[in-house]
């Protein structure tokens, strides 16, 4: 019997899913609403603070990971809610798009990171 | 002779009208359902953000400021709260679906559903406090 490639998705799906329910609104907040707004001190976002941030090894794993599995994250989720909608055509078409990009999205994470 | 050989399909399975794609508007619940799925489009969305915002960081503090100054528009404020708005119902879902998803025993004692729901929110609350602490913090000396 040919092992199901699902529960491995289901798990990359979860951890994804875990990472975001804890990080994403914080980040979200923080960057992308208070500092603009003022609300946040200015030093939040500033180049030297946030390059200290990046270029040690244990900030650049934890963006690393948790950029590479959200995309997974999004990747498994949105797979079948494009089936939920009723597309029954192309599944392995849509997978294949779906872990494509998020794969790409990981790969250009690793690279970002790597040159910080 | 194929001809009279009913086919498999005709005879097994009766016909089934295929679901339109707009069923989830029908009821509130499944509108949250939608919605909920939808939220991890703007999880990803934001995650490319950040993504897009390392990128501008490693080229250099001139980059970074182009970057940085987008943020302040309102068309990207609004965007982000937007995006907060969903991430928020992510969490939400998420925390209260994990008492089904995990069955926590202590000894002989099987931890109350709810509990679990609770602690998730707890640590949510610290996990929130020490990325605000990291990210805010006064550079060292």
């Amino acid at each position: 019997m040919q092992k199901s490639p699902e529960p491995f998705f289901w798990s990359l799906f979860a951890a994804g899913g875990t990472l975001a329910a804890f990080l994403t609104p914080i980040l979200v907040m923080l960057t992308g609403v208070a500092w603009p707004l003022g609300w946040a001190p200015a030093r939040t976002m500033e180049h030297a603070s946030l390059h200290r941030l990046v270029s040690h090894p244990a900030g650049k794993f934890v963006l690393l990971v948790f950029i590479s599995l959200t995309l997974c994250h999004w990747a498994h989720r949105f797979r079948f809610a494009l089936f939920d909608l009723g597309i029954s055509g192309g599944r392995r078409t849509i997978g294949f798009l779906c872990y494509g990009l998020a794969i790409a999205g990981t790969l250009a994470a690793v690279l970002v990171l790597w040159k910080s | 002779m194929n001809a009279i050989r009913p086919t498999e399909t005709s005879a097994a399975r009766p016909f089934q009208a295929p679901m339109p794609a707009t069923w989830w508007l029908k009821k509130p619940s499944y509108v949250l359902f939608m919605m909920r799925e939808l939220s991890s489009v703007f999880v990803a969305a934001y995650s490319v953000v950040l993504l897009v915002l390392l990128h501008r960081l490693s080229q250099g503090p001139e980059a970074f400021e182009a970057f940085r100054s987008g943020l302040k528009s309102w068309f990207s404020i609004a965007l982000h709260l937007v995006v907060l708005a969903f991430a928020l119902l992510h969490t939400f879902t998420w925390f209260n679906a994990a008492p089904q998803s995990m069955s926590v025993r202590l000894g002989e004692k099987k931890v109350p559903p709810h509990l679990i729901a609770v602690l998730h929110y707890c640590a949510w609350i610290m996990v929130s406090i020490a990325v605000y602490w990291l990210l805010t913090r006064p550079a060292a000396p």
